[in-house]
Formats: C-alpha cells, structure tokens, sequence
C-alpha cells in the first residue's frame, strides 16, 4: 500500500513533461493492488513470510528449537522492544525519532526500586513509575512539538538527561527484594503453552496502536505528517498536538517496558535496559518504517520484532558467538533498507527505457531508425 | 504517462509474486524435511547419562582477556575432568540482564552443568532456577551469584586476602602515607564492591595506614577506553594524588597505559589486580612495581572439576564436601558453598616472567 502511495507523489512531476507528448489514451486502467492480493503480496505480507520461513528453519536445524519453552523464553526476550516499538513505529512514521527511550525504562525501573526500598506500596510504585515516563515523554513532546526543536537532537540530550537522572536516583545500588509473587507473575505461563501471561498485555498494547495508527482520522494524519509537514497543516492536522501526544505515549509505554524489565530480571538498576533503543529503532525500520517518514505498518513491525528475536534466539540456542550474531542482524537491517531502494532504482530504470521507446524521437535520427 | 506506471506496476506484482513463490517453496521444502529434523533434534536431549555430560560456562563477557585465561582453565578442566563436550557461550557487554537468554539457551539445551560469573547477583537468579528445575547444576565462579541459586560458588581467594594485599602494595609503594583513589570495574560488580568494602575498612581500622586517606572512587566499566579517561581524570582532580588501587585487569592495564605516558610516570603508584602479560612492560618500564593476582586459569580449572562432581552427584554443595580438582589436588568445600582455588600471587619485575597468562 505504501508503495502505490509513493508512486502517486512522484508521478505528476515525471508526467507533466511527458504528457505534452501523449495523445494515446489509456490501454489499462492503472490502479494498485486491491483486495486480497494487496494483503497477501505486500511489505507486510512478506515480512510475515519471512518470519514463518525463519521460524520453520529454526525448527528443523536447530535441535530443541521446536518446544513451548522457545516460545516462552523467545517471547520474554522481545517484549521490551516490541513494547516501545509500537510508539517508536508512529514517531518514526511522522518522521520524527525518539532515542531516549531506553534510559526512560532505566529511570522508571531506578526510581520503582528506590521507592519500593522506601516501604511505598507495591501498586504505587508502579503507578509512580508510569507517571514519571509519562513526564519524561511530555518533556521530549513539549521540546519537540512545542518549541519545535529537531527531535534527534532533542532525545540525544534526554537519552543523557535521563539515564544520569536514574543514576542519582539509585546510584551503584541494585534493588533485588521485590515480591515474590509479582516477579514469578512476570515470568510466568499460560498453561502449557509456553506463551507468557503478561504477553495479554503486550497484545493490548499492540492492538492499540494498531487501531490508532489504522483505523483512526489520527492515525491516518501521521502518515500525511511524515510527507509533509505543511501539507499536513494545511488539510487541518494538528501538526504539534499529534506529536506531543506520540511522545507522551513513548514515555508511558518505555515506562511499561522498565516496569517489566526490572520485574522480570527482578533488578532495578540505574543501567537497565541500557542500548535498547537501537534494537528498537532496528527492528522497526526492518519491519518496514521509513527513517523518513511517511511509510510502514503495525503488522510489519511486529513481525520484524520477531524475526530479530527469533534469529537471535535460534543462533544463541544453536552457541552461535554473539559476535556473529551482531553481524548477523547488522547485515540484516542493511539488506532491509538497501533492498526496497534497488528495487526502487530497477523500476526507475525500466520506467526510463519505457519513456525511450515510447516517445516520438527526436526528427533527426528518427528518419533513419524507421 | 500512464502507460509507465503501468508498466512498471505489472513488472512489480511479478517480482513480488516471484518472492512470494520461492518463500512458499522453502517453506514447503522444509516443512517436508521436517519430521525427519524432528527426530534428531529429540535424540539430542537425552544426555545425562556418564560420560555424555554436557559444561558450558558464560562468563561476564566475551573478549575480556582475563575471562580468556579462566576460560581456557575451564575448558582444559572440563576436558580433563571427563565432560564430553564445553562451550563457552555470553553477552558482549557486561550488563545484568544480558546474561539471562543466555542461561535460558542453556536450559533449553539441557546442559547439565552451567558454570557462570554473574554480572548482577539477582538478575541472573530467576533463570538459574529454571536450569535447576530442568536438572542442570550451577557452578558460580569468579563473581558469585545470589547464595540460593548456584550450588557453590568458586572464589579465586579469599576476598579479604585480595583487599589486603592491595592495600599492603599500594601503603608500601606510596610511603604509607598521602591521597589514594580506587579505579574500579562497573559500580554493581560484585566482587570488585566486596573488595574495595575490606579496602575501605582496612584503611579506617589498621593505625598503619592513618595516614592514607582513599578521596575517589571511580568507575572505568572495564572498559578500556572508558578507564583510560577516568585514570586522566582522577589525576587532573587531585593533584596530590599518591597512588591507584585499579581491582580489575581491564582497569589496571588502562591506568598503566595513561601514567607510562604522562607525566606522573613513575610518581604516582599504581597496584591493583592484573594479567602479568598485561603488565609486563608497565613493570619493565617502571611505571608499576608491584601488583598481584591469582592464576586465573585454574579458577576456571576448579569449577569444571566441582560441575563434574556435582553432576555425578559425589558433591551437592554441602560445607565440608570435598571434591578431587584433578593436577590441583583436593578441595573442600568453606561456609556457604564457597570453594577456594589458592592465595594470591604478587608480581614484580622479579618473577613476571615466570609467568604466561
């Protein structure tokens, strides 16, 4: 679907020379894929496949990948960053970034285990903890779309900002002690599936920002967002309201992220979840999203959430080094943004042939070629 | 123009197609392999039995030199004490988490001993006890995990040895007197905080050292890069600075790196733990007279033949149990599950080249 959209903006400045030129009228009805097939052939589609063969090949050459544990262990490895992915994905939609993400799950997971110390109540904590994502996200928001700073610039400075706050806030100190109960919940199963229970809330989360960005006016305003910030303004988005809000949700949703993470590893620390944010912004931009806005889907970032676990998974069960494994998704992502711009370059190519054959040549050697 | 996009579009949907096919096809090739993988895979799992165990050890890091020696003690261990395959497997950084899918791996592998150098006490704890109940035995060496999830934890030395004799070099180097700094591994390692705890209490209790006064502690993450900079900067900060306690090789190796070319080569003292090769040209140069450290080699040594003791089931942690440590004779096991390889070494330009790790 995104591709169709691309070629509708480039087209009218490549035609305007062009159709001078043309008296035919059209042979074909150009349209873009509809229906079944625009489910079944796209971006998403693809990533999804790619998932199930990486999936289906995990099975058969990895011994023991094929078990619930896999499911259980691979599903708690992923749930950080398939959390902030799903903000991460309509931040980086309206082409915008937020880096600072992982050091607000290491201030909320510092500040839960300095308050839980405290003798506070274990609901309050987490409450507190939310509350103080939220605020570190409406901080980048109000920098961001208020004062209208560049945000890369602005989540570098609150990537510092917050990870030095989470330091002061609980030091060299590491807080274990938290509730039995709590922490055996967060690693806890359903039944003999192997899925975590907390994955219920994951899929909450998921299908929440599926709708949003899907199904809602608002969601749809992102992505004109991404393309044109003017243009958007001008059809009567609210260009620094939907940019706040996404930054507040980032905020919310890391805190959810630190919440877990220092519960499932039940260790708050001020360097938890340190480098997050990298795999979090890999994984969307292999699921799909453009650095630049404008494109990408829930979908195909959830299956490129996975498709990174599962691969990290599959070799580490398979004692690949990890050295190889940072190779591995390194060259991953590459090929995941290189091959959508050859594809690109091998269209254009084909369309300049095209206008070569087609058009009336120039009276000079067009006598002679005749 | 229309007549382009097209064009274009059809030669799209045929390469989309195309991918969509030969996706399918591998899918389908494999699927039919499957049962057939199945199997292997199964066959696999039913290791336990003697002479089919299985060691795997995850240290805090991968390519820290120091981990290499002990790694390689671990594997000569492993293979001496009769375990039919090792593997060293673990994260690239040092972080408490990251050791978790680690052990996870493990579990699923059904390794029957999994030796670890916990990077945070607690973190690793949930998933070491989900490798007990799989059956697997917990070796802790290096730096100990929580006491309630590994079955013994073996230590280099007595921790209150390693302080000690730190702070006896250091007293002896700079005088017994003047401002000394620490230059530590990251701020929650285990046994680097235990140390510096005994460092700090020896200097405030013992009347010969009233003089000393310890005015930094700094954290170089052992990282190299990131303690060279905060060895430069302790020495901008105080400018009386007599000498450095660096407890950890990545951290010494930096300090000696940065003072050999400044300028207080050889007037601020530098002590601490480190790897003889390592320090052999700082010691030769001058810049550091003494430091000390134990073989690591045979930490790792020691915990391959307690995995296998324990695997075999001559051992289950209990204080007293003794266990044979191959070419190192035998060793019992302290209070707490604790088992200790040796005293440690000091080196100077004297010996260092006795030594090769």
């Amino acid at each position: 679907m995104s591709d169709t959209k691309r070629t509708e903006m480039v087209e009218p400045t490549a035609t305007s020379a062009v159709s001078a030129d043309t008296t035919e009228t059209l042979r074909d009805e150009p349209r873009g894929r509809t229906g079944l097939g625009r489910i079944l052939l796209g971006r998403d589609a693809i990533m999804i496949y790619l998932l199930i063969a990486t999936i289906v090949i995990a099975m058969i050459s990895i011994p023991r990948f094929a078990s619930p544990v896999t499911v259980g262990f691979l599903l708690l490895d992923v749930i950080p960053v398939l959390l902030i992915a799903m903000p991460m994905t309509l931040i980086i939609i309206t082409g915008e970034i937020d880096l600072s993400v992982a050091s607000i799950a290491g201030l909320t997971s510092a500040l839960i285990g300095v308050l839980w110390q405290a003798g506070l109540d274990i609901g309050v904590v987490l409450v507190l903890g939310v509350v103080i994502g939220v605020a570190a996200g409406a901080m980048n928001g109000f920098l961001v779309a208020v004062v209208g700073l560049p945000s890369l610039a602005v989540t570098i400075g609150t990537l510092a900002l917050f990870r030095g706050l989470a330091l002061v806030v609980i030091g060299d100190n590491a807080v274990a002690n938290f509730p039995p109960e709590l922490t055996a919940f967060f690693t806890s199963k359903l039944g003999a599936t192997g899925i975590p229970t907390v994955m219920i809330g994951v899929l909450l989360i998921i299908v929440v920002f599926g709708v949003l960005l899907h199904f809602t006016p608002f969601g749809r305003g992102l992505y004109a967002l991404g393309f044109s910030k003017e243009a958007a303004r001008f059809v009567g988005i609210h260009v620094a309201r939907s940019k706040f809000w996404l930054y507040v949700a980032s905020g919310g949703v890391s805190a959810l992220a630190g919440i877990y993470w220092t519960l499932r590893y039940s260790s708050a620390r001020s360097d938890n979840a340190s480098g997050l944010e990298l795999a979090v912004i890999a994984a969307v931009l292999l699921g799909g999203v453009s650095i630049f806005g404008g494109k990408g889907s829930i979908p195909g970032v959830v299956a490129g959430v996975l498709l990174i676990g599962t691969i990290n998974y599959a070799l580490r069960l398979g004692r690949v080094s990890d050295v190889v494994l940072i190779i591995v998704t390194g060259t991953l992502l590459i090929a995941s943004v290189v091959a959508p711009s050859i594809v690109d370059a091998v269209k254009r190519r084909s369309h300049d042939r095209r206008v070569r054959r087609e058009l009336p040549e120039p009276v000079g050697s067009g006598s002679v070629s005749a | 123009m229309e007549l382009f996009r097209n064009r274009t579009g059809r030669v799209a949907r045929t390469r989309r197609i195309a991918t969509v096919a030969a996706t399918a096809a591998t899918i389908a090739l494999i699927a039919t392999g499957c049962a057939g993988g199945g199997d292997t895979g199964d066959s696999g799992s039913g290791a336990g039995a003697d002479g089919d165990q299985s060691i795997t050890f995850i240290p805090k890091q991968l390519n820290n030199p120091y981990t290499d020696v002990v790694l390689g003690g671990g594997e000569e261990g492993a293979e001496a004490a009769g375990f039919a395959t090792s593997q060293v497997v673990g994260p690239l950084d040092a972080s408490a988490s990251s050791q978790v899918s680690f052990i996870n791996a493990e579990t699923q592998a059904g390794t029957n001993v999994i030796v670890i150098a916990a990077n945070d006490p607690d973190a690793v704890c949930p998933a070491l006890e989900e490798a007990r109940t799989g059956g697997a035995k917990i070796v802790a060496f290096d730096s100990d995990t929580n006491p309630d999830c590994r079955d013994v934890f073996i230590s280099q030395v007595v921790a209150k040895e390693v302080a000690l004799i730190q702070v006896e070099l250091i007293a002896e180097q700079i005088g017994g007197a003047g401002e000394i700094a620490i230059l530590s591994a990251t701020a929650n390692a285990t046994n680097q905080n235990e140390w510096i705890k005994f460092i700090e209490e020896e200097l405030d209790s013992n009347p010969d050292y009233a003089d000393i006064e310890l005015v930094a502690k700094v954290y170089g993450d052992d990282d190299d890069t990131k303690s060279f900079q905060e060895a430069q900067g302790l020495l901008q900060a105080y400018p009386n600075l007599k000498g450095i306690i660096s407890p950890t090789t990545v951290g010494i190796a930096a300090t000696a790196r940065y003072l050999s070319t400044s300028e207080y080569k050889g007037t601020v003292a530098l002590t601490g733990l480190g790897l003889p090769n390592e320090m052999r040209p700082f010691v030769k140069d001058g810049t550091v007279t003494e430091f000390a450290l134990w073989d690591p080699a045979q930490l790792g040594y020691v915990a391959a033949f307690a995995g296998k003791a324990l695997a075999d089931g001559d051992i289950s942690g209990e204080v007293g149990e003794t266990f044979e440590a191959g070419d190192l004779g035998e060793r019992e096991i302290g209070e707490g599950g604790v088992v200790i390889v040796g005293p440690p070494t000091v080196f100077n330009a004297d010996n260092i080249d006795d030594y090769d790790f």
